[in-house]
């Protein structure tokens, strides 16, 4: 190798990773077209948040009711706590692969897997959550009268906020961590940087990873922020 | 025509070296509209073996790197209250970061390789084996404490011998949820280069018998561990019943 | 300890589970490794067969490729043919694409991997695809010229071209009457295409597409090379980048079909072994002589029928070299 070291390699890579962030930088590739930026960084940004809302909502839509009843019934314990346990074991490349090979790529398609992912930890924790609520407290409510709905709504759901809201952060970890590799079927997102290394360059590939996990911990953030926020003042004192 | 010296010595191959194949002579693994090829699935078993191994090698290293780590950090943090916070919080930044982004993360400082991908992966375990360690020793009631205090037992056996064994179910939950996940995220590891089954998938990316296989191993050996350390939890702790999330 | 049933049972089967993935595991083991000599007698090939020589045992080189079954299966085409002649040989097939593959070679971290003459010409030394020479011995001079210069070289072409093309559903191009690429002008505006990330940036993919046929597209989809044909399928991509050489079409004729190139601009390449001179010089001559001997027999329709064995009937690319080498005669 012809020529010294740079004094930090380490911060020499970040220092080019940033740069890659903000000005749009000659392509590994030649052909003229040029890539990053902060434009393409902000396109595949909003890309994720996208395809990650989307599944969110498709998550809770479809695990939060089920999940809610069940532990309002008390029954299903077994299938609640085994598809929390199963959600964990989905190995998210094959899945994203499948769906991709079975259905077909694009958006629309990732959703679902990714929603298959954001299913298990939202259902799992939404029962826990509500189960756990003290069934004397909830008997009082009976007693004053309220419907069922309402003692869900009004007590056990209040109640089981932070439970419930570590079920939607852990899906939501999940769902960015897998839509960060969507690009392999075909959306592109931020992973678009990180997994394809020829056409971005290694500023590309750490430029890349520097945001998705600013973009995951941000999501994170506000998530807490927002659980904090619903969650009633007297439980505050109980969570860590 | 050339002669058939010449065409031997230019490497000519046998004429029963062409396969004709039209869309409806297609084997099994060709269709793509086929779900699951038996057949092949049979015949090509052992093209899974290997990594396999390195899956599970991938798994079992980070899992036992990061237990120990995260078991010392909750040591540490169990009698320094005010430690707490700032450990949560760092696990948890390991924790959220997208391992994949992790690997790359770690491109500068350690290369591509298997010992990057372990390393992202015993960080991704850290905070939950953290988290239900400190929960679990936390949760032993003040009067087991206190009356182990009275017979004379000094702080660190009480540590040793009350709390942790307490603490043991907690511990082994925080343990089998690490396990599972990593099985689960080591197929990522390809992007690192550290093998595991995720090679196989990337390699044929829409042979959906393959992905099915390889897929299916991760899956049976995440719930495999599950249950193995669910049961382990179980029989630890006969005067419990087993402690969910 | 009374034993519950049930969680005995669940245990019992969560035990077979484990032993199924360890079952499997101890199954097989796969070998990176081609290493050692190979007796070079064989009844097929007078002339052809490869001949071991014991002092290359000492000589160690990694042959890559790059990401797609038709390189790895030249990948250890090379690989297998130099272990037969005595080298010890490992391979790191599946690096990437051409940039990833041709900094390897530079770093050091591959002794040489295949490429397509076309490609260096175009994606390293810049070349518009009118200036890429239609005859395969002068592209590989020209390439060569330019590979020499960084300190490299190129030995000379395999019989087999392959290029890019673009390719859509039979039924497509019925619909919108297309033969040949030109005929997409005005079309394309609604149609998609899916190509492989690189594509974006070279001249011979979506650059010349839009710079030399002047065409554009509703959008273009970046995906792994790997998909090129799912996609088609799927009815997502209405085109898809696909090369000549591809199994499917002749295997699947009535389903795809590409599109003529008539503005020239997806060169063919032939496959040139791009390697460091250092290397060559001191892995001997039976370096270039055993890679040049194992090419002769690559024609297309050899390319193609291996091709065929690996994408479409999921033999691995090691199989499929090792089958090629003995049917030719190189191996016994």
């Amino acid at each position: 190798m012809i020529g010294a070291l740079p004094p930090h390699p380490v911060l020499a890579s970040i220092g080019g990773a940033i740069e890659f962030i903000f000005t749009p930088q000659t392509s590994n590739v030649t052909g003229g077209k040029e890539v990053g930026g902060i434009d393409q960084v902000v396109e595949l940004t909003l890309n994720q948040l996208e395809l990650t809302v989307l599944a969110l909502a498709l998550s809770l839509v479809v695990a939060l009711p089920v999940g809610l009843y069940l532990g309002h019934r008390g029954t299903g314990q077994l299938f609640a706590i085994a598809i929390g346990n199963a959600g964990r074991a989905v190995p998210e490349l094959a899945l994203i692969a499948f769906i991709a090979a079975a259905i077909g790529v694009g958006v629309l398609n990732l959703t679902i897997a990714l929603a298959v992912l954001g299913v298990p930890p939202i259902l799992t924790n939404a029962f826990v959550g509500i189960h756990q609520v003290d069934r004397a407290t909830v008997d009082a409510a009976r007693g004053m009268g309220m419907t069922e709905f309402e003692i869900l709504r009004r007590v056990e759901v209040p109640l089981a906020i932070p439970t419930i809201f570590t079920g939607i952060r852990g899906a939501t970890i999940a769902i960015v961590a897998t839509a960060t590799i969507a690009p392999l079927a075909g959306v592109l997102t931020l992973g678009d940087f990180i997994i394809n290394q020829n056409v971005y360059g290694d500023d590309g590939v750490l430029a890349g990873a520097i945001v998705v996990a600013l973009l995951a911990l941000t999501l994170e953030f506000a998530l807490a922020g927002i659980q904090r926020l619903l969650t009633p003042e007297g439980l505050m004192l109980k969570t860590t | 025509m050339a002669s058939p010296a010449l065409l031997a010595a230019v490497g000519e191959v046998g004429g029963d070296f062409f396969k004709p194949r039209t869309s409806d002579t297609l084997p099994c693994q060709a269709d793509t509209s086929k779900l699951f090829c038996f057949d092949w699935a049979r015949e090509n078993i052992d093209r899974y073996g290997t990594p396999t191994v390195q899956h599970l090698e991938l798994v079992l290293f980070s899992v036992l790197i990061g237990f120990a780590i995260a078991f010392a950090l909750s040591l540490l943090a169990h009698r320094r209250v005010w430690l707490r916070p700032p450990l949560l919080v760092a696990t948890g930044v390991l924790y959220t970061i997208p391992s994949i982004a992790f690997f790359f993360l770690l491109l500068p400082i350690t290369g591509r390789g298997r010992d990057t991908a372990i390393i992202a992966l015993s960080a991704y375990t850290l905070q939950i084996i953290y988290r239900n360690t400190i929960t679990g020793l936390a949760n032993v009631p003040a009067a087991v404490k206190d009356a182990a205090r009275g017979m004379g037992l000094t702080d660190r056996q009480i540590l040793w011998r009350v709390e942790l064994p307490l603490a043991t179910p907690e511990i082994v939950a925080g343990l089998q949820i690490a396990t599972v996940s990593t099985v689960a995220i080591a197929t990522l590891a390809v992007f690192a280069g550290g093998g595991g089954l995720g090679t196989l998938i990337k390699t044929d990316i829409t042979f959906k018998t393959n992905l099915i296989l390889a897929g299916g191993i991760a899956f049976l050996m995440a719930i495999a561990f599950g249950l193995l350390l669910s049961w382990i939890q179980r029989r630890l702790t006969p005067w419990r019943r087993a402690v969910t999330e | 300890m009374r034993i519950d049933q049930t969680k005995l049972r669940m245990v019992l089967a969560g035990v077979l589970a484990l032993a199924l993935a360890l079952g499997v595991a101890a199954c097989g083991s796969d070998d990176d490794t081609t290493g050692g000599s190979t007796a070079a007698e064989t009844d097929g090939g007078e002339g052809g067969a490869i001949v071991s020589n014991p002092a290359n045992g000492k000589v160690n080189l990694t042959i890559g490729s790059k990401n797609f079954p038709e390189q790895e299966i030249l990948g250890e085409i090379y690989a297998q043919a130099l272990a037969a002649a005595g080298y010890t040989v490992k391979s790191d097939l599946n690096l990437g694409s051409e940039t990833v593959a041709l900094k390897s070679v530079e770093s050091g971290a591959i002794s040489g991997y295949p490429e397509y003459a076309s490609t260096a010409l175009t994606s390293f030394f810049g070349l518009e695809p009118e200036e890429v020479p239609a005859d395969a011995t002068e592209a590989w001079e020209k390439a060569n010229e330019e590979f020499e210069k960084e300190g490299l070289t190129a030995f000379e072409p395999t019989p087999l071209a392959s290029a890019n093309a673009v390719g859509t559903l039979k039924k497509t191009a019925e619909k919108y009457e297309l033969e040949d690429v030109s005929d997409l002008e005005g079309v394309s505006k609604e149609l998609s295409l899916y190509g492989s990330p690189e594509c974006r940036q070279r001249i011979d993919c979506l650059a010349g597409l839009e710079k030399l046929y002047g065409l554009k597209f509703k959008s273009f989809n970046p995906v792994d090379i790997g998909l090129r044909y799912t996609v088609l399928e799927k009815g997502q991509a209405d085109l898809s980048i696909l090369f000549t050489t591809d199994p499917q079409l002749s295997a699947e004729s009535d389903k795809f079909v590409i599109l003529e190139d008539d503005k020239e601009v997806f060169p063919a390449g032939n496959v040139i072994f791009v390697t460091e001179k250092a290397t060559a010089e001191k892995a001997g001559p039976d370096y270039e002589k055993t890679i040049l001997q194992v090419q002769e027999g690559l024609t297309l329709e050899v390319m193609q029928e291996l091709d065929a064995r690996v994408e479409l009937e999921k033999q691995t690319p090691k199989e499929a070299a090792a089958s090629y080498l003995e049917s030719a005669g190189y191996t016994g």
